[in-house]
């Protein structure tokens, strides 16, 4: 029925409040990149059972972008933060005109796709 | 001698009677009865039919677990069937009536199964209906639905209210008996903030029922004291009649509470608990014994009779047998031999302890003998005893049997979070699993059976629960008790008696035997998720609560093996049924989801409107004119008037966002496709945003106000998809950028003037030139109407027209929109609603979302022009590049006209080659949209063709299976409609300015005043200006103390934004300079786009919690606490004003649903 997300800015509030976009770890890749890694980031996602970093918002609240890390089978929340403090933290703050930085993940999973031909 | 009624004794209040009639025949009870107490003082004892072999029935548990005494409760309307006769509180003028049988329960045809039950075993249906496939669903299946059976629901709409409610706690209690109250004592003591839940009327659980002794005082006695302590504490809430039936993630538990016969207010309410700790006291179910007849009426748990007996003063006849495996038997044994009755014990232990046969002293107690067989018809009128040493028979007659075959503890929510209870060999229970989340068990759910260890149990676990929270719970001595049987609890496992001739029942609900469980075995089918599904066992309503354990023992024994290798199959919630309307609250039929209503929804109202569903919206789709008999002649007409003439309409429901800041113009390059940043200021675009795969996301435009500051509209259908798209790009992906997002759709009233005559309407409002030069096409600017009211004008088209949309604030739209109405008088100013507004767009190719279905590209809509090749990155550009999204044979945008303009083309149709056969192989395209144009005098549509572009001239068919039409189309470019086909302007003449009238105050709120015995007050507060303070995340502070000096309360949004209030009547302009914005910050007015209620009273956090889910006791307990919520599902800013008053902002397209909504639930206090 329900279950609670404690939102940095707003408090707890029931998950009715928020909306859900899915994975976080995928970083968005420079202009330029591969197409690879376009790929990756807009079609591949691992099906979790665990932990995992989801991007979600506040829709019903204070309308933040969140990063909800929480476990997909146990359903326990481990951390909520902001998510454009999650994005400064992860890339190392590249600007949309900034040096293009390949993540480790997005390489990994276009390593795969290449493995699987057209797949 | 059958039940009846002790002379003196109970529970119940034998000065008030309580009338009341089952099938017809009209009882009396007295108040403190339930149903089933009330029929088994009048001698009742059959109170339903089984349901396979309509076997008579009668009370068998006696609690929440009954599976055989279901009944019907309430006629017309309100009739609610399968409720358990032992959980309806009796109450004057109740009608109930059995299920399951027919002509009726006494006698009743279907019986005639239970003879025919040697073809009627496990399986039954698998094995028989098979054959013919074709009888599955036209015959076998309503034949069994109609046999087999329980209650029937009514059919018509319920008129009840329902309700739902928030709570939040440190510690929450389910069941009140000696554990329960404990927890809730020990927990409350320490200062937490308790609920503590009872699914019975009165809270006490076991201590009403047993005899026993708590600190020198009776069981009903010490429930009392506990009871009126936690009353008095204002941080506990008791729950009574309310049965938590789920446990949910993050602590967060489900309730119902019932309200039969309350007179007013909700008939029931779902409670949402949220808990940091819980303690499950939910007790434990006496295990029935198997054995033959074990089903008869007047056979039932040793619990359950000594309960009725003890509380309700039930006389079960003047000889009773009781069969006991433990001390339970003993227990009951002593209250009915204190009562007088003459006991025969038939206890299948050997070796009875002593403290046992101390109790039960002045019975006939037959040791080491099992009850095989329970005799008679519609009720029990004998046993058969079996010596189990020496075999030998022993018939006694008696007037009811009582069974005690030990206990299950009730570990049903310790199992909702997808743990599995653990098998204790040493006590022959199912115990509950680990402690998880905060939930922990104690007393007889923990497999706790002596009352000084329930006691003990509860009083640990609440003290633990306040502990784990940093509450500091005093060291508490439990009371002193005595209890029967001196506190022995062992029983001997009996998992049925196999020396039965009879029907032994496991699962009485599904008429589920011994027999049919050892056949489930040998036909493969003996792992318990099997076994249930072939036999039926642990379904229906009461889920098995009584049988499951039994049943997974004699699954064991047919086996070999122990029970926690068979396993139990997986507890989910609802632990009892709960209906649907409870679960459906408030949000049912017209308040299934909060209406919007645009700022010109009473304008159109007025001028005779029919309103559509669109979304949220009610928007206006035709204002129909007598004469005219469907929807079709108004469209029509609508039509024609704005090409030839002018129109009028309501573009309020686009989505619209004011974006600012110093990156603004960089941040709409990188999620618009053109280039943005090089429209000037005053000028509008239109975009389209991709989606990052490259496929279109939405269209709409964007307008330069100012140098840093955008208005940007979206679709009404997509608004809330690119807002959130537009803030993640902002806050996720680049919040590097400085920009500042606000929805404003609530804030204008947009009016679009359409048609060759529209300039000259407009001239008479606008005090602005609206000459070619001044204001050519795409242009934004800001103007003042000729009564100084500052507005916006775009002059902007969606139906190929000179147009022009005029955006006046909110309040003004109405006022406004009529004086237009008064000064396109001489041109035949028409108002047209979303049919001739779908028409003008086909006919000139304009897309919507049925063309932005999100498989087309911009190329494919014919927009691959918009896709600036100069930028650098945009979202959507990468993917956008892909082969596939670029090959030549991709489905293109095109117009059709039948070659016929008689027939018809329908939207949804699909086109093939002429003579083609219809595959998929053949498959060219589809039809989007489709409408009859006045115009043109024939069908058009507009379709998504493969290669398109290049096919203008062809002729295809448009193929609709559905609708069963064909028609022959000739492909044609999507502007159908070229300006030439269009009336003439007529020629300008000097008209007067017309001037609008004052705003009208909002009169929907009248009625909507709800005043609760001053209880709860809803209000609407002075109009004042709003505006919302933003800037750079990094300044907050700076944004909150500038908002702040509004009216002195802060009302935080998010990081970088606040809401600003004036002082009521402020001026907007005043507000600005009182704030003194620094210059990095930006003010977005609001004033219109907010309307302020005020909720006071003792009751006012109640009401909120029938919103909302917010804590209103943690942070949030002190006045001038303000945050974002949802209110229903309508976002609000609330803020406490006071200890017993609070403001709500809401949206005002919102308003007036969420006024309703409030008003409701205050009505439901009343």
């Amino acid at each position: 029925m329900a279950s609670l997300i404690t939102c940095p800015h707003c408090g707890t509030r029931p998950k009715e409040e928020f909306t859900i976009r899915g994975d976080a770890s995928p970083v968005r890749p420079q202009l330029g990149a591969a197409f690879a890694a376009w790929d990756a980031y807009v079609h591949l996602r691992d099906n979790v059972r665990g932990p995992m970093k989801e991007h979600w918002q506040h829709s019903g609240g204070c309308r933040r972008w969140l990063v909800v890390e929480r476990d997909t089978f146990s359903h326990a929340v481990h951390a909520v933060t902001d998510a454009a403090e999650f994005a400064r933290g992860q890339a190392g703050g590249p600007g949309p005109a900034a040096k293009p930085a390949r993540p480790a993940r997005a390489a990994k999973a276009a390593t795969a796709a290449k493995g699987r031909g057209q797949a | 001698m059958s039940f009846s009624r002790f002379s003196d004794g109970g529970l119940i209040d034998r000065t008030r009677s309580v009338r009341f009639s089952f099938d017809g025949r009209a009882f009396e009870g007295f108040e403190g009865d339930t149903l089933a107490s009330a029929l088994l003082a009048n001698g009742v004892t059959l109170m339903g039919r089984s349901f396979k072999y309509h076997r008579p029935r009668g009370l068998l548990s006696g609690g929440a677990s009954e599976p055989n005494a279901l009944v019907t409760i309430g006629d017309g309307p309100t009739r609610e069937p399968n409720l358990r006769a032992s959980m309806v509180t009796l109450r004057d003028g109740l009608v109930a009536e059995s299920q399951n049988r027919w002509p009726s329960l006494g006698f009743d045809v279907g019986a005639v199964n239970s003879a025919l039950s040697p073809f009627l075993g496990a399986g039954f249906y698998y094995k028989t209906f098979m054959w013919p496939a074709g009888l599955w669903e036209t015959l076998y299946e309503p034949l069994i639905r109609k046999a087999a059976g329980l209650g029937r629901a009514s059919h018509a709409p319920d008129p009840q209210d329902y309700e739902k409610r928030w709570t939040h706690c440190d510690v929450l209690v389910i069941g009140s008996g000696p554990a329960g109250l404990m927890a809730a004592l020990a927990a409350s003591r320490a200062g937490a903030r308790v609920v503590l839940c009872d699914e019975n009327s009165g809270f006490g659980g076991r201590l009403l029922r047993d005899r026993v002794e708590i600190g020198g005082s009776d069981g009903p006695g010490f429930v009392a004291s506990a009871i009126a302590e936690l009353a008095g504490n204002p941080k506990v809430r008791l729950l009574s009649n309310t049965t938590v039936f789920g446990a949910y993630d993050s602590g967060v538990f489900g309730a119902v509470e019932r309200r039969d016969g309350a007179g007013s207010g909700p008939a029931q309410r779902i409670w949402r608990i949220a808990a940091k700790r819980a303690v499950l006291a939910a007790g434990a179910e006496e295990r029935p014994l198997v054995f033959g007849g074990n089903d008869r009426p007047g056979v039932m748990t040793a619990s359950a009779m000594r309960g009725l007996a003890n509380a309700a003063a039930i006389r079960p006849g003047n000889h009773v047998a009781v069969f006991a495996t433990g001390p339970s038997g003993h227990e009951t044994a002593r209250d009915l031999l204190a009562r007088g009755l003459a006991v025969t014990l038939v206890d299948a232990r050997a070796d009875v302890p002593a403290p046992d046969l101390a109790a039960s002293e002045g019975a006939r107690v037959l040791k080491g003998h099992v009850v095989a067989d329970a005799t008679g018809g519609k009720a029990v009128s004998g046993i058969e005893a079996i010596d189990r040493a020496t075999g030998k028979r022993e018939t006694i007659k008696v007037d009811a049997l009582a069974m005690a075959g030990g206990w299950n503890p009730v570990v049903h929510l310790a199992c909702h979070r997808g743990d599995r209870p653990v098998w204790d060999a040493q006590s022959g229970m199912f115990l509950p699993p680990a402690p998880r989340d905060g939930l922990a068990a104690a007393g007889s759910a923990a497999g706790i059976l002596d009352l000084a260890g329930c006691l003990a149990s509860g009083a640990e676990a609440g003290a633990q629960a306040a502990t784990d929270l940093g509450f500091r719970p005093r060291k508490a001595d439990a009371p002193a008790v005595r209890e029967a049987c001196g506190g022995s609890t062992g029983f001997m496992t009996l998992w049925h008696v196999a020396e039965a001739r009879g029907k032994a029942f496991v699962d009485f609900q599904n008429d589920v035997t011994v027999k049919d469980l050892g056949l489930a075995v040998r036909e493969g089918y003996g792992h318990v998720e099997l076994a249930k599904r072939y036999t039926t066992t642990g379904m229906a309503t009461d889920q098995g609560k009584l049988s499951n354990v039994t049943a997974i023992g004699i699954l064991a024994e047919n086996r070999g093996v122990t029970p926690d290798r068979v396993g139990t199959t997986t507890f989910r919630p609802f632990y009892t049924p709960v209906s649907i309307g409870a679960l459906a609250g408030e949000h049912r039929g017209a308040h299934y989801r909060p209406v919007r209503r645009s700022p010109l929804h009473h304008w159109a109202e007025r001028h005779g409107a029919v309103f559509i569903e669109a979304g949220a919206w009610m928007r206006a789709s035709h204002f129909p004119r007598e004469g005219e008999p469907t929807w079709k002649e108004a469209c029509d007409r609508e039509t024609l008037a704005v090409r030839s003439g002018v129109g009028i309409s309501d573009a309020s429901t686009l989505g619209k966002i004011d974006l600012s800041g110093p990156d603004a113009a960089r941040f709409l390059d990188l999620v618009y496709t053109s280039k943005m940043s090089t429209l000037a200021v005053g000028k509008a675009r239109y975009g389209l945003m991709l989606r990052e795969d490259g496929l279109v996301m939405d269209d709409g435009t964007v307008s330069r106000l100012g140098d840093d500051h955008y208005l940007i509209t979206t679709t009404t259908a997509a608004a809330g998809e690119a807002m959130a798209h537009m803030e993640f790009c902002a806050q996720a992906l680049w919040p590097e950028l400085d920009v500042r997002l606000t929805s404003v759709t609530d804030q204008w009233a947009q009016i679009t003037v359409a048609g060759p005559a529209s300039r000259d309407v407009l001239a008479r409002i606008v005090d602005a030139d609206l000459g070619e030069e001044a204001m050519p096409f795409m242009a934004a600017r800001a103007v003042r109407l000729h009564s100084g009211l500052a507005a916006r004008l775009f002059r902007i088209s969606f139906s190929g027209e000179l147009a022009f949309e005029l955006a006046v604030p909110a309040r003004q739209g109405e006022a406004v929109a009529d004086a237009i109405l008064e000064a396109g008088q001489p041109f035949g100013i028409t108002p047209y609603g979303l049919e001739a507004l779908n028409v003008l767009r086909i006919e000139k190719g304009f897309i919507t979302h049925a063309e932005i279905d999100g498989r087309t590209t911009p190329g494919d809509l014919g927009l691959g022009k918009m896709v600036s090749a100069k930028k650098d990155d945009f979202i959507g550009r990468a993917m956008l590049g892909r082969e596939g999204l670029q090959r030549a044979d991709r489905l293109q945008l095109v117009g059709l006209r039948p070659v016929n303009p008689a027939h018809r083309i329908l939207a949804g149709g699909h086109l093939l080659e002429p003579d083609a056969a219809p595959t998929m192989a053949n498959d060219q395209g589809h039809v989007t949209s489709a409408c009859w144009s006045p115009h043109l005098r024939s069908t058009i549509a507009l379709a998504m063709l493969r290669r398109g572009r290049d096919r203008h001239g062809e002729i295809l068919t448009v193929w609709d299976p559905l609708r069963g039409v064909e028609t022959r189309a000739i492909v044609g470019d999507p502007v159908l409609l070229s300006s030439g086909d269009a009336g003439k302007a007529r020629p300008a003449r000097d008209y007067p300015p017309v001037t609008p009238a004052a705003p009208r105050a909002a009169d929907w709120l009248d009625g909507l005043t709800v005043d609760a015995d001053g209880r709860v007050r809803l209000a609407l507060l002075p109009e004042a200006p709003v505006y919302l303070v933003s800037g750079p995340t990094g300044k907050d502070a700076a944004v909150r103390k500038t908002a702040q000096a509004g009216d002195g309360a802060i009302r935080p949004v998010q990081p970088g934004q606040a809401l600003a209030v004036g002082q009521a009547g402020e001026s907007l302009t005043d507000l600005q300079q009182r704030l003194g914005a620094a210059a990095e910050l930006s003010l977005c007015d609001l004033s219109d786009a907010r309307v302020r209620f005020a909720l006071t009273g003792p009751e006012a956090a109640g009401i909120i919690a029938t919103q909302s889910g917010i804590d209103l006791e943690g942070a949030f307990a002190t006045s001038g606490a303000s945050a974002p919520t949802l209110f229903g599902h309508v976002p609000v800013q609330l803020t406490r004003t006071g200890q017993d008053s609070f403001e709500i902002l809401a949206f005002s397209t919102y308003a007036r649903d969420l006024a309703e909504s409030l008003a409701r639930s205050i009505r439901l206090l009343s």
